[in-house]
């Protein structure tokens, strides 16, 4: 059977795109995740250091018009962070530098009581700076304290990196799972398809009932297209036995009504060349008709054969079916018609293709065996299941044996013997089909043997 | 022997009738079932010979209504099928045997003997003429109160002849109705047959006459 021609997998393409968007998902969270913890971390060193500053500035006060300011020392403490950060601070005055590093500038939107943070650097490194003011009001005078405090990010950029890992690490389970949950889910939706496809399978050749189980939504017109599909297909292959059956009605029984009238006739004529006229007659009405037969058995032959329509059947039985039924003929020209063989030979086949090769079989032989002659049947059940049918006729030219089982091909020695020629051709589709063969043979002492074996 | 044929197809139905009557039967003819069913009811027949397709329904309807209602003639269908699962569905159905349409006439006496042997047990159709006692349906002669084994176209032979003692049948005859049309039947082949029966026949009053250039006759009392 041609196998259709596959584009990409839809398992693939699911799969592909789900785990994509995880992967992009979880992305997205580590991203988000990181930079909310920048955020929050960066604010937590940010109030710590207004705090601090806020309490350097609450130290200031103007004693004797001068400022004295004494740092506290939990304003230091609080700074305190296990990556041991060096903080920096200048104490200013109205602009003027008082104390701490003169190299830290203040900044100016942070006069008038305002708060003010920057990122700055300090002796090679990034620090968070703070200014801060506090107008102090004397005696006589007011003057303005001005506090910039600058602390560097190790600890920050620690806690960051350990949150990115911490990020990374939540990221990249989710993605895990999402991945897994993407592959159950495409197997779950594409196991629906194998079911379909292993139910569609299953079927026997003959069933070409609709499919009546629940499938997803999704699935339906599918199942629907599938189920008319096999209809028309069911109604096509009835219509094609029906027309087969058909034609041979139609072309048989005009045949017969002549063939009725033609030997009537011969019956009443006495003058020799009439008779002989109706003679010639009646012969060819036998070859037409057996070939017309013959035509149609090989069409619903070659029709069946594709679909075989297997039953558990014994070989004996259908054997020994037709000897009974073809007893009365063979009598006729005193020929004896015996089975032999095993008694049981079980065999799974086309009951009407298996019986239908072996009639020609017989056929063939009584029509080649000599007055008064045996032809045996005999079935057997080793080394393969197989019937045999000989007879003690002339037997097949040695140099034909070959050929003699092509269409329409009939040996040299059958010139006025009545046939088509399709009856060893019709045995051998028949063996064919079923995995079998036929073998053609000459016995010792004259007479031909055809065996058929499945 | 009484028949029944049911055809609905005159002409077929005709060549029938007329070779039975021929062979020394008598026969009537229904052109469909309705027929065939008056016909069955007021008389009493040997064996029917039954048509699938007519015109008023189906052969196998009717055989089977028949069977089931305690019906034991014994049937043949006669089809035009080819296809073998339809016959064997026939014989399912409680027919006989069948013949398939076109068929040898020859063929339709040896199945309507064939299933008529088979059904022989009580009917009793020997004659008795010249010291023999000849069962054509059994296929059986006594000469001289000693059975004789015939072959089939002896029989046949036999047969001819005594459905009509003292007529001459010319050796072309004797070989359309001994032998199939395609077998290549020479003259000496009848004459072996003639001379095979001869010798059964010695022991009787019975004896075939040559007439030469004419062909043969049965006399009663040779």
């Amino acid at each position: 059977m041609d196998s259709p021609g596959v584009s990409g997998s839809l398992r693939n393409q699911l799969a592909l795109t789900l785990i994509g968007g995880a992967a992009v998902l979880a992305l997205l969270l580590f991203f988000a995740v990181r930079s909310y913890a920048v955020q929050v971390a960066q604010q937590g060193q940010n109030n710590i250091l207004e705090a601090s500053v806020t309490s350097m500035l609450d130290a200031a006060a103007i004693r004797d018009g001068r400022i004295e300011l004494d740092l506290p020392y939990a304003a230091f403490s609080m700074l305190a962070t296990p990556a041991d950060d060096r903080v920096f601070y200048a104490i200013l005055q109205d602009g003027v530098h008082l104390s701490g590093y003169e190299d830290l500038a203040f900044s100016q939107g942070a006069t008038g009581g305002n708060l003010m943070f920057e990122i700055g650097e300090m002796r090679g490194g990034a620090v968070q700076k703070i200014s801060a003011s506090r107008t102090l009001i004397g005696a006589n005078n007011r003057t303005e304290v001005q506090i910039v405090l600058a602390q560097t990010q190790d600890a920050l950029s620690e806690t960051l990196d350990q949150i990115s890992r911490n990020a990374a690490l939540l990221g990249l389970g989710f993605f895990g799972l999402a991945a897994a949950l993407s592959f159950w889910a495409t197997s779950a939706t594409i196991g629906q398809l194998g079911k379909l496809t292993s139910s569609v399978t299953r079927r026997g050749p003959q069933d070409l009932s609709p499919f009546t189980k629940p499938v997803p939504r999704e699935m339906a017109p599918l199942v629907t297209s599938l189920n008319s599909l096999m209809g028309r297909l069911d109604q096509s292959l009835s219509r094609s036995e029906d027309f087969i059956a058909e034609a041979a009605h139609r072309v048989r029984t005009p045949l017969a009504t002549v063939r009725s009238y033609a030997e009537a006739t011969l019956q009443r004529v006495d003058k020799e060349e009439n008779r002989e006229a109706m003679r010639s007659m009646v012969k060819a009405i036998d070859e037409s008709s057996r070939a017309a037969g013959q035509l149609l058995d090989h069409a619903m032959i070659t029709f069946r054969a594709d679909h075989l329509e297997r039953e558990e059947i014994d070989l004996v039985v259908v054997a020994r079916e037709l000897v009974l039924r073809l007893t009365p003929i063979a009598d006729m020209k005193d020929l004896s018609l015996t089975l032999r063989g095993d008694p049981h030979v079980p065999y799974s086949g086309d009951l009407v293709l298996i019986q239908n090769a072996v009639r020609n079989l017989i056929d063939n032989a009584m029509k080649y065996s000599p007055a008064e002659g045996a032809i045996e049947v005999a079935v057997a059940l080793h080394p393969r299941p197989q019937i045999r049918v000989c007879d003690r006729g002339p037997g097949f030219p040695t140099d034909e044996i070959e050929a003699l089982t092509t269409r329409f091909r009939r040996g040299a020695n059958a010139a006025n013997t009545i046939g088509s020629g399709l009856g060893l051709t019709i045995a051998r589709e028949v063996a064919q089909a079923h995995g079998g063969q036929i073998e053609l043979a000459n016995q010792e002492g004259g007479g031909a043997c055809v065996t058929l074996s499945f | 022997m009484k028949f029944l044929l049911v055809e609905d197809n005159r002409d077929l139905a005709n060549a029938i009738v007329s070779r039975m009557e021929m062979s020394g039967h008598v026969i009537d003819h229904a052109k469909k079932l309705e027929d065939a069913s008056g016909f069955v009811a007021t008389g009493e027949y040997d064996l029917i010979l039954l048509d699938i397709m007519l015109p008023d329904g189906d052969g196998r309807a009717f055989l089977q209504q028949h069977r089931a209602s305690d019906f034991d003639t014994p049937v043949i269908i006669l089809t035009a099928r080819s296809q073998v699962s339809d016959r064997i569905g026939s014989l399912d159905l409680g027919a006989d045997d069948y013949v398939t349409k076109p068929f040898d006439h020859a063929e339709l006496e040896a199945r309507c003997r064939a299933v008529l042997r088979r059904r022989a047990g009580n009917t009793k159709t020997a004659i008795e003429i010249g010291g023999i006692m000849f069962d054509p349906v059994a296929g059986n002669l006594i000469v001289r109160g000693k059975a004789v084994t015939l072959r089939n176209r002896e029989l046949r032979l036999l047969e001819l002849f005594l459905n009509a003692p003292g007529q001459i049948f010319s050796k072309s005859k004797l070989a359309d109705r001994l032998f199939s049309y395609d077998d290549d039947v020479s003259e000496n082949a009848i004459e072996v047959y003639i001379g095979r029966l001869r010798k059964h026949l010695q022991p009787s009053t019975l004896s075939i006459t040559t007439l030469r250039g004419l062909g043969y006759r049965l006399d009663l009392d040779g």
